[in-house]
């Protein structure tokens, strides 16, 4: 493992229990990110893609092994700790968009940054990511009035509108028709070449992965391969 | 911000949210309706009591109930009360003037759809309708004393006295000496004060304590029915909630917005149910406003709102907390 990644996981385990039965979902996962990577990751379904990513997140806590996001060991953090950590250090883009469907776009990006305690307006920094995704006009819809194209923008800009270390995207284009997928793809490379944004994607498809600088292919719960 | 998200929710599902408030509004129109009922009563009895000048003759009565506590049918001598009160008051009609004859008030005339004329049973006996006379003086029917008195066998038989003074200033006084008198040691001497204050809520058999049973179990429904309420909107928006949290909301975010949101149908539902007890008051007066007045309570709407608005926190403290410990990813992956 290299020194300084803003990632940094060694021999980590995940155990699901459902009643008596114990499901292991990772089982020994080591894994190092460097700060401004892109990286896909691919597997089939099962294979502890999600897991991994709901563990760097914070959404859940590991069973053992040692999780390092930003500096933080993720093993000794409190609920409450991990909360925080997803206010400031992580962003998620997923599958089905998560955007509340009761709040116009512009209020969809209001409440993450209301969330993370900053008022005011956003920076000029945040206005150019608005610019460079190209959903500037469309902030005062609501997400049943936009195309999934443009809900996956919004949430990506919601995602971003803190400044996280980290951007985690599951399944970015599992939703969206092939123009769609492309602007997506081509928008977190850009996120990700022009301000350096570290980002995670999980994919099934491999034009998809091949985006990312490297790619980890996962298989029952264990990283076989990384290229 | 919170106010924002609370509002849109409550707007996203307008049918669900209205049908809460009117739900939890119900409590209030049930707890507004019997205190209502309650001082309705006073305030019959203080209409007619208020309108007694001096006291200078006595007339006596003979009162039979004939459905429930308030319902009474009095035998009355007619020209001594006319010399008492200068007689009644007519909307319709007259004095009774053969045995069948009765004469009947607005409020009983209305409930019964009676008119001048007409047949009414009362009693088991049917009663020719002489006159209709104004609400509030002394009963809701007037027959002739001798007419009661040998329909109940009690010939000569009187249950209630009243007195006529001169002058108010001697209440108190001949009150006294009434009650001194030891032939009369077993007969209550009520000032017509007195006689109106024991026609209020506390003074009514039992009323308090039904008042307050049913008070109770308003707050009981309102609690129950907020507590389903705030449990369908949590559940309808688990994968929200999962949303928020991925965002890195707290629990005590995730419990202000259910709150916030209880509070909004709780004020929501405190208005409905005071809307709704002017329904009930206009509904009793029209179809049963003989056997029960009721009278509209605003002293009561901060109360009845202050119960339901605990009803409406409490209720809503079970979801919330379930929401805020809620897994986000189990949450996310809500469909």
């Amino acid at each position: 493992m290299s020194e300084g990644g803003i990632i940094e996981i060694s021999d980590l385990h995940k155990t699901y229990r459902v009643g008596e039965v114990a499901i292991p979902a990772l089982r020994g996962v080591d894994l190092t990110v460097q700060k401004g990577e892109f990286l896909s990751i691919v597997g089939p379904s099962g294979s502890g893609k999600s897991t991994l990513f709901h563990i760097i997140g914070g959404l859940a806590p590991p069973t053992s092994g040692k999780v390092v996001v930003g500096g933080q060991s993720l093993s000794a953090l409190s609920d409450a700790d991990r909360t925080r950590l997803r206010r400031t250090m992580v962003g998620f883009v997923f599958q089905k968009f998560n955007l509340l469907p009761n709040l116009t776009a512009r209020d969809n990006i209001a409440v993450a940054r209301f969330i993370a305690g900053q008022k005011g307006p956003v920076d000029s920094g945040f206005e150019e990511i608005l610019r460079m995704l190209g959903i500037a006009g469309r902030l005062d819809h609501k997400p049943s009035e936009l195309s999934g194209g443009e809900q996956q923008r919004i949430a990506i800009a919601r995602a971003v509108v803190n400044r996280p270390a980290i951007l985690l995207a599951d399944e970015p284009t599992g939703n969206l028709d092939t123009e769609n997928s492309q602007a997506v793809l081509e928008l977190l490379r850009d996120l990700n070449r022009r301000l350096g944004q570290t980002v995670l994607m999980i994919t099934h498809n491999p034009e998809a992965a091949a985006y990312g600088h490297h790619i980890v292919h996962m298989r029952d719960g264990r990283i076989i391969e990384r290229s | 911000m919170t106010a924002r998200l609370v509002f849109e929710n409550m707007k996203h599902q307008p049918m669900r949210s209205l049908l809460s408030a009117l739900l939890i509004g119900v409590p209030v129109t049930l707890i507004l309706t019997l205190v209502g009922m309650s001082q309705g009563m006073l305030k019959d009895a203080a209409d007619y009591f208020a309108r007694k000048p001096h006291v200078r003759s006595a007339v006596g009565v003979l009162m039979q109930p004939v459905e429930g506590i308030t319902m009474m049918v009095t035998g009355v001598d007619i020209p001594a009360y006319d010399a008492m009160t200068g007689g009644f008051r007519y909307v319709a009609g007259g004095d009774p003037k053969n045995p069948g004859d009765i004469v009947i008030d607005q409020y009983y005339a209305r409930e019964k759809h009676a008119v001048v004329g007409g047949q009414i049973t009362v009693l088991n006996r049917h009663w020719h309708v002489s006159g209709i006379i104004e609400n509030g003086q002394m009963a809701h029917m007037v027959v002739n004393l001798s007419v009661l008195q040998d329909l109940l066998s009690a010939t000569g038989d009187v249950n209630s006295i009243y007195l006529k003074l001169d002058n108010p200033a001697y209440i108190q006084e001949v009150k006294h000496a009434l009650e001194a008198d030891p032939k009369l040691k077993d007969w209550p001497i009520y000032s017509t004060e007195e006689m109106a204050s024991m026609w209020n809520a506390s003074n009514m058999p039992g009323l308090t304590p039904f008042i307050r049973v049913v008070e109770g179990l308003g707050v009981v429904i309102g609690f129950f029915v907020v507590c389903l309420s705030m449990y369908m909107a949590v559940l309808q928006r688990t994968r929200e909630i999962g949303i928020l949290k991925s965002l890195g909301a707290s629990k005590t975010f995730i419990l202000r917005i259910i709150l916030l949101e209880a509070f909004g149908l709780g004020v929501g539902g405190s208005v409905a149910g005071i809307l709704l007890s002017f329904g009930s008051y206009y509904l009793i007066g029209a179809l049963v406003p003989a056997s029960i007045q009721m009278k509209i309570v605003p002293q009561w709407w901060p109360i009845a709102g202050g119960i339901t608005m605990i009803g409406a926190i409490l209720g809503a403290m079970y979801p919330g907390l379930r929401a805020a410990a809620a897994d986000p990813i189990e949450a996310l992956a809500y469909e």
